[in-house]
């Protein structure tokens, strides 16, 4: 009877020990996944603003009068004449 | 024996340390209760305080689009660098050094930090480029630290500078579409608990309080390459004629969507400090402006309507002239005896006249405020003017008369052109949008038999020989309906001898697939429509209907103008899947 009240106090108490450095455990993967995922967000972010700045840079490139200029300008382009273009049938 | 002097109370002795034991740890227990519990809230809260902190996640502002995903408005990070005054005062030492990596005076710097010495955060620099920040943080100056923030930027600067509007250093719209969908474009900055060192590092995340949402993209309906073809015309029409300002909108009639909407002068919404107020506003929205003769379409419709008049029933103008009470109405020409197609053609404002006098005010008032008269459009726009329609009870015979040639009453360009939208769509009225694909119901608000009439009548406009001669409207390859219009400019409500210059027009004629509606102010010398606004309207359409692969009205026309063209191809390809779409096979740089 005494053994059996000992033996279930340490299970318990192994047990007891065992969740503890569970919990410490988990914690610390916790802090490390949370450092791995605003890593990884502010990647997403960073990637993000790239893409807007790229975005805004090719709009300025592309911009209707820059390319009008350069076009009739520089390369001495025109625009088609009824009589250049075709009209064909889809 | 040991004598005693007295017998010792140990019993009582006893009770006095028990007691005093009793005493002190009840003190103790009573302390502990009022600190754990009673005022437990109040400690935990300084405690928190003290190394708690929630900090804001920034969000950006949604990007817009034209209808075919090009950007129009973009929002960049930018970092503003800030400082604890107290702590850089601290280290008064290194001030120089931080004023020098800003570029801020020393002595002012200084006093700034001293003033707000109080306070823990101020900013000392915003939005500046991140290279840039990095550079001042790399100074390692204990205070100073940067915070994200971000920055808009419009590609197309002043060709959208009305359209889009701008927003304010907090990133939140001010003006133009930027405004009216500020919460749709601006989303929710989040908020994240924090645990803080006494030197402000993040130390740990304690709990996401409220999850960031990025703001929404938005698509507009406006094409940027028309948008740019309108800006273009305008401008240079505005040059030419030495106009105070002008507006045009383009809108796709079977949706009602708005492709262009342009205005002049304009600002460039990059750089808008020192801008004269005026300049900013989209005044084909928040401006009226009598429309003149383009009304005429309206009150021949309403004739229509009444039965009591057809498209070839005789009305005489002769002599050129009209009075009635007194106030005479004239023609710039007396065009003698014409008939109710005529009245159109040749602008008749006596014909105009004569055909009101002959209706109720009730039917008339009803007919323009159908056509959205006298009402916002729905557009959505900030500061929309509802334009003025006076009530029927107002109108006495004279009012009802010039009315029928659109004076006594005003509009935006915006309504002119959903008026024009609704004979083009066969009467169906739709609300114009800004948003791509958000199509407005629409509403029957006169038959579509006379809608076509009316189409017929305003085609004659832009063909007739001697008509209102509007040719300069023209397209090639494409018919053309269209309305000139010319009207005094209302000053402190009397009629200066300034003049506006307005031409509303559809094309394709014979089944209209673009609106367009301009108007140009106070042009000097020449100012009838004809010649001032017509062209600018056959010139932007010229491209618009290649940008837009509209078909010709019938490619007979085109082989007639261009025979060199015909000759080249042998016979008509059919596409496989048997659709005999007419398209033009080239959309490149319109032509000027």
């Amino acid at each position: 009877m005494k053994i059996a009240g000992a033996v279930v106090l340490l299970i318990l108490l192994l047990a007891t020990l065992a969740s503890a450095l569970a919990v410490v455990h988990t914690r610390q993967q916790s802090r490390s996944l949370f450092v791995e995922l605003s890593r990884l967000g502010n990647e997403r972010d960073d990637l993000n603003f790239e893409f807007g700045r790229l975005q805004l840079e090719q709009a300025t490139w592309a911009e209707n009068n820059r390319i009008e200029q350069i076009a009739r300008g520089k390369l001495g382009m025109v625009s088609p004449g009824p009589a250049d273009t075709v009209v064909i049938k889809r | 024996m040991n004598p005693r002097t007295k017998p010792v109370a140990t019993r009582s002795r006893l009770y006095v340390v028990l007691g005093m034991l009793g005493l002190a740890s009840s003190a103790l227990v009573v302390r502990a209760v009022d600190l754990q519990v009673v005022r437990k809230d109040f400690y935990q809260e300084q405690g928190d305080a003290r190394y708690l902190r929630d900090l804001a996640i920034p969000v950006s502002r949604g990007t817009i689009f034209d209808r075919n995903g090009e950007p129009l408005a973009v929002s960049t990070p930018v970092d503003s660098i800030w400082a604890n005054p107290p702590e850089v005062l601290e280290h008064a030492d290194r001030i120089p050094e931080l004023a020098k990596a800003a570029g801020l005076d020393e002595e002012a710097l200084k006093q700034k930090l001293v003033e707000r010495s109080d306070k823990e955060f101020i900013y000392l620099k915003r939005h500046l480029n991140p290279d840039d920040a990095q550079a001042i943080l790399r100074l390692d100056i204990p205070g100073v630290a940067s915070q994200r923030e971000f920055k808009r930027y419009y590609p197309s600067g002043e060709v959208f500078g009305h359209a889009l509007g701008y927003t304010n250093i907090d990133d939140r719209g001010q003006e133009g579409l930027e405004l009216a969908f500020d919460d749709w474009l601006a989303g929710k900055p989040g908020v994240k608990r924090v645990i803080r060192d006494r030197k402000g590092h993040e130390v740990e995340n304690v709990e996401l309080v409220r999850e960031a949402q990025a703001g929404r993209d938005l698509t507009l309906s406006i094409d940027r390459r028309i948008q740019y073809l309108a800006y273009r015309e305008l401008k240079a029409a505005l040059a030419e004629h030495h106009a105070t300002s002008g507006s045009m909108v383009i809108l796709d009639v079977p949706t009602g969507e708005i492709l262009a909407m342009v205005n002049q002068p304009s600002f460039n919404p990059n750089a808008r400090t020192n801008v004269d107020p005026s300049y900013r506003r989209n005044r084909a929205v928040t401006d009226v402006v009598e429309p003149g003769s383009t009304m005429k379409a309206f009150t021949i419709s309403a004739a229509l309507e009444t039965g009591k008049w057809k498209i070839h029933t005789p009305v005489d103008t002769r002599p050129g002239t009209y009075t009635l009470y007194g106030h005479t109405i004239s023609d710039v020409h007396n065009k003698g005896l014409i008939d109710v197609t005529g009245v159109i053609t040749y602008s008749s404002n006596v014909g105009a006249a004569k055909i009101a006098g002959s209706m109720s005010r009730d039917h008339m008032y009803d007919v323009f405020h159908r056509f959205g008269f006298g009402e916002v459009t729905g557009s959505g726009f900030p500061g929309e003017s509802p334009g003025y329609l006076p009530i029927p009870k107002a109108w006495g015979p004279v009012e009802q008369a010039t009315l029928a040639y659109g004076y006594g009453l005003n509009a935006t360009p915006l309504q002119v052109a959903q008026a024009y939208a609704a004979l083009a769509n066969d009467g169906r009225l739709r609300s114009p949008t800004f948003v791509k694909g958000a199509q407005n119901p629409e509403r029957t608000v006169v038959d579509p038999q006379i809608a076509a009439n009316l189409r017929a009548m305003l085609e004659t406009v832009i063909v007739a020989p001697g008509g209102g001669g509007a040719v300069k409207a023209r397209v090639t390859n494409y018919r053309v309906a269209g309305k000139t219009g010319t009207a005094r400019t209302a000053v402190g409500g009397g009629y200066q001898k300034k003049y506006s210059s307005l031409f509303a027009g559809m094309i394709p004629a014979s089944n209209p697939r673009l609106v367009g509606m301009v108007v140009i102010r106070e042009p000097q010398g020449a100012f009838y429509g004809a010649l001032v606004a017509a062209p600018v309207f056959g010139r932007v359409m010229d491209g618009a209907v290649r940008l837009l692969d509209v078909p010709p009205d019938n490619v007979q026309n085109w082989y007639a103008a261009a025979p060199e063209a015909a000759r080249k191809i042998e016979a008509p390809r059919k596409a496989p899947d048997g659709t005999e779409e007419m398209s033009t096979i080239d959309d490149g740089v319109p032509q000027e």
